[in-house]
Order: C-alpha cells, then sequence, then structure tokens
C-alpha cells in the first residue's frame, strides 16, 4: 500500500513562562492509504497537537506532513478533522450542519444537500434531517459531526476521541457504524482514544504514545481479521495486544515511581 | 406521676428529662419536638380576577384625584384633574399638533435606534477581525461609555442644528456603545473549536465570519433591541427639551413654562402610549428573531 500521509520528524515545542515545553518530540509516522490507524496514550502525550498538525491549524516546530507525497505543512483543508466536541451550529438542521465542509468548499448548496439527504438516511439519521441539533441525542450529533467529515471528500480523516464523551452501550454502537462506513467509503482513518479495547477493535494498527515529552512508544499490528464480532475481545491475541498496550501505557509511571 | 416527684438529684431515669441534660443523651422515649411546618402554598387568581383588580384599583387613582381635585384637597392648578386633562387630550388631537409632534418623535426614535444599534453592532462585530485593533479600540469605548452621552446633549444641538437631525445624534450617541459592547461580549464568548473546524473545511476568514461569527453573535444583537429603544426615546425627547420646533418633549416642557399642567399630563400620557408600542414591537421582533436564531 502506497504512503498517504506520512510525518517527516515532525516536532512541536511551546514557550511557556517558565520555558520551553516539547510537546512532540521530533517523530516519523507513516500512515497507508486506506487504513485504521489508531493513537492511544495518555491525557498530554500530544495526540491532539499531532492533529493539528497534520490539518494545517497548529505549525510545526520542525518537520514536514507530506500528503500523497507533497508538502502539506501549514495547509488547511487538506484532510478531515473532527474534534472532540461535536460543534454542530445549533442555528443550522442537521442536513445543513452535515454539508458544511462542501458549502465552505463552494459546492452549490442545492447540489450538496442532495448529495448528503440519502447518506443521512442510510447512516442513521433518517427522521433527523431537518431538526436542529439540540433537540437529538450525543450519539445523534456524533453521527452528524462524522457524517460533516466524510462528505468533506477527503481521502484522510482524522478522528479526536469521537466516542469519549458517550455512554458506554452507545458507545459500541458507534462503532459498529464507524466500522460500516469505513468499510463503505474506504477512507485513510486515524483515531485519537484514551481506550485501549476500543483501538485494538478498530483499527489496523495502534501506535502508542508515551508523555513528556509526546513519542510514540511502539507501534502494534492487528491482524485480527475482519469483520470482527464483538467476542473478538476474549480471544487470546486480543487480549495479549490489551496487555502488551496496558504495559507501555502504565511503564512511564512506574519509571517515575521508581 | 409517681416519678415526677422524685428527687432530682437521684433521677436518671429515662423519663424525667425536664432538667438535666445528660438524661435527654439516652433517652430513647422522647423524641425532640420539632415545629410542624406545612409547605406554603399560594392559590392563583384567575386571569380576570387580576385584570378586574388592576382595572379598579386604576380608576379608584382616577376618582380619587378628580375628587381630590374638586373639593380642594390638593390644588388643581397645579396637580390638574382628570376631567381636564380629558378635556385637553381632546383639545390636543383635533385642534392641536398631536399627530406632528407624536411623528416627529416617533421618528427620531426610531432613526437614532436603527442607526444605533446597526452601527454599534457592526462596529463591535468588527472586533473579531483583529485582537490588536480590538485592544486598540478598547479603552476609547469604555471612555465613551463612562461619559454621560445626555450631557453631551447642548453640543450636540450646536453641532446638528434644531431640526431632527440633532435628536437622532443624541439617541444614537445612547444606543451606539451599547449595541457595540454587547455585541463585542458575543464575540469574545464564541468557541475557539468553531473557528477550527472552519479553518479545518479551509474556510477563509470572510466565510468564517459570515457563517460563524455573525449568526453567533446574533442573539447578543437581539439581547439589546429592547433595551436600545427605551434609550433611543429617552435622547429624542432630551434632544427636544434642550431645542426643537416639534415633538412630544417640546410639548412637555412648553406646556410646563405655561403653567398648563393638563397638556403636560396629555403628552406624558401620548409619550407613554407611544413607548408602550414600539416596546411590544420590538418584543414580538426580538421573539420572531430569536426563534429564527434557535437560541
Amino acid at each position: 500500500m502506497p504512503v498517504k500521509v506520512h510525518l517527516d520528524r515532525i516536532g512541536v515545542a511551546f514557550t511557556t513562562p517558565t520555558g520551553v515545553f516539547r510537546a512532540v518530540e521530533p517523530l516519523d509516522l507513516s500512515i497507508e492509504t486506506g487504513r485504521f490507524v489508531s493513537l492511544v496514550g495518555p491525557s498530554g502525550c500530544g495526540k491532539s497537537t499531532l492533529f493539528n498538525v497534520i490539518a494545517g491549524l497548529l505549525p510545526p516546530t520542525e518537520g514536514r506532513v507530506l500528503i500523497d507525497g507533497e508538502d502539506a505543512t501549514g495547509t488547511i483543508g487538506r484532510v478531515g478533522y473532527m474534534l472532540q466536541k461535536d460543534l454542530l451550529l445549533p442555528w443550522r438542521t442537521v442536513l445543513d450542519n452535515v454539508i458544511l465542509g462542501m458549502e465552505v468548499q463552494g459546492k452549490p448548496i442545492k447540489a450538496a444537500r442532495e448529495r448528503a439527504l440519502p447518506l443521512l438516511q442510510k447512516y442513521g439519521l433518517a427522521g433527523f434531517e431537518h431538526l436542529y441539533p439540540n433537540s437529538l441525542s450525543g450519539g445523534m450529533r456524533q453521527r452528524a459531526a462524522l457524517l460533516r467529515t466524510l462528505l468533506f471528500d477527503t481521502d484522510v480523516i482524522l478522528l479526536d476521541e469521537p466516542f469519549g464523551a458517550l455512554d458506554a452501550q452507545t458507545k459500541l454502537q458507534m462503532q459498529e457504524w464507524l466500522m460500516q462506513l469505513w468499510s463503505d467509503f474506504r477512507k485513510t482513518v486515524v483515531f485519537v482514544t484514551h481506550d485501549v479495547e476500543e483501538a485494538i477493535f478498530l483499527s489496523d494498527e495502534i501506535h502508542v504514545m508515551g508523555t513528556r515529552p509526546g513519542r510514540i512508544l511502539e507501534t502494534i499490528e492487528i491482524a485480527i481479521p475482519r469483520p470482527r464480532p464483538r467476542s473478538v475481545a476474549m480471544t487470546p491475541e486480543f487480549i495479549a495486544i490489551k496487555e502488551r498496550c496496558f504495559k507501555l501505557l502504565t511503564q512511564p509511571a512506574m519509571q517515575e515511581a521508581a | 406521676m409517681a416519678m415526677s416527684e422524685t428527687p432530682r438529684a437521684a433521677s436518671f431515669r429515662p423519663l424525667d428529662v425536664t432538667e438535666t441534660a445528660p438524661a435527654t443523651a439516652v433517652s430513647p422515649a422522647k423524641p425532640a419536638s420539632r415545629p410542624v411546618r406545612r409547605l406554603p402554598v399560594q392559590k392563583d387568581w384567575p386571569t380576570w380576577a387580576i385584570i378586574a383588580t388592576q382595572v379598579g384599583i386604576l380608576v379608584g387613582i382616577i376618582a380619587a384625584w378628580e375628587i381630590a381635585a374638586s373639593t380642594g384637597l390638593i390644588s388643581a392648578f397645579f396637580w390638574s384633574q382628570p376631567s381636564a386633562i380629558w378635556k385637553t387630550l381632546i383639545v390636543f388631537f383635533t385642534e392641536g399638533d398631536a399627530w406632528t409632534d407624536i411623528a416627529f418623535t416617533f421618528r427620531s426614535t426610531i432613526f437614532g435606534f436603527l442607526l444605533g444599534t446597526s452601527v454599534g453592532s457592526l462596529f463591535g462585530l468588527s472586533f473579531w477581525w483583529s485582537r490588536n485593533y480590538a485592544a486598540i479600540v478598547q479603552p476609547f469605548i469604555i471612555c465613551f461609555e463612562s461619559i454621560p452621552k445626555l450631557a453631551l446633549a447642548p453640543l450636540i444641538i450646536l453641532v446638528f442644528g434644531l431640526g431632527l437631525s440633532s435628536k437622532v445624534a443624541i439617541a444614537f450617541a445612547l444606543t451606539f456603545v451599547i449595541s457595540t459592547l454587547t455585541t463585542y461580549a458575543g464575540v469574545k464568548a464564541l468557541d475557539p473549536d468553531g473557528e477550527k473546524l472552519f479553518y479545518s473545511l479551509g474556510a477563509s476568514r470572510w466565510q468564517v465570519f459570515r457563517k460563524l461569527v455573525v449568526p453567533f453573535c446574533l442573539p447578543w444583537v437581539i439581547s439589546v433591541l429592547r433595551v436600545n429603544i427605551g434609550l433611543a426615546l429617552t435622547g429624542a425627547i432630551v434632544g427636544e427639551f434642550i431645542a426643537s420646533q416639534h415633538g412630544l418633549g417640546r410639548a412637555i416642557l412648553y406646556a410646563g413654562q405655561t403653567y398648563d399642567i393638563a397638556l403636560v399630563w396629555v403628552a406624558v400620557l401620548v409619550l407613554s402610549t407611544l413607548a408602550i408600542i414600539m416596546y411590544a414591537t420590538i418584543s414580538w421582533l426580538e421573539g420572531v428573531l430569536r426563534k429564527g436564531t434557535r437560541q
């Protein structure tokens, strides 16, 4: 598979009154086309910082972002980016929220609506198209936000803890739903989460990250065949990966204690 | 009975709790008495009863005034009386300049209101474009806000003349700053993540302004409409007090100077009616706009 996104020695440092804070240690990361890749790590490991860099919203202190081999450092509108909050505009209907990306790109509103409507109906928002976001549940709002990101029509989408605020039940449903979307749309997905189990269940590969400074500790391939039933979480393979992840994630804390 | 007669020094029996504190601690028999209190309940009167009472009070006040003035309890010269006010009201509308005055005050109020609110809101929104510009301009606005604008009224009259424009200018001065500051508060309340979303979609600054900043700040703009209509009316009246050919403010001043107290009351009455109508219209408009912006 060709490389879709390549981070070439990307490092981010912030100058604070107390000195220089290294948010992300210079790192390399290659993401192949069509893969589902997760970044797992504790708070403050620079996951969101990396996303902002890839989306062009934060200039890196060093290094380059390559998309399709082309230098895309500091350019916006190249990737779909879903932030932690759904950020639906309360004065727009669900349909008009979902077409925001196309609208900003200059597509005629009517054509954009025509394109979005069947997708809303297919992906679980039938009957909600003309409602305003404040009458939607958390899961539904998240669906709308994700569809907005998908309909922006970029090959790469970045999802920053999209299910972090949902209850356990809804979260499981949303994971299945996301898997369906991913297999239908064939996008390259980069997914940030705190939840190790979620990452293993969804991903082709996981990058486990550590803090202070933010860095990639280890990359783990998830070779579990798809489609993956829920019961996959009980298999020895899954449990072994999970244990490995937990070991990596608790490691820095142990070092600090020692 | 028998127990209460036992000497106190020897009594540590559970029931004898009248005097000794230690006995209370071990006494399970008699719980400490609490005041029994029920939830206060207020019964709502039907709407007709409320309205009837209000009408009754109003009629009572007017009747008392009329009687007090005709019996000489209060001076009819200084206070006038309802019957005289009524006669003057009819004369004011049939033979006087009622409609000219109303139209004049109404026009200066509305022009001042529209101009002050729209220019103020646009000015407030403009601060989104540059933090440096906002930081530079802000102290000047605070200064202007702290000036009692009505104190500037004589100056404004000198600059803008006796006509409509000076009244509009005073109404503008009163409404402009409030709109600016309130809209700017809206700009400051904007979630930076909202802007981030737009920029991640490749939006231009103009698109962010039009599609995010303006609709987001609209509720703030709307929230000052009612305050501003009242302020604009105050500005127009004060302008007329100082120097004017027309207007309800001028009518009040003129009537006062000629000791025509009944006419003062008539003009105040007409002015209040005008204020109520404008206030009700703006409240209605506010409701419509709020629905439109889903806030």
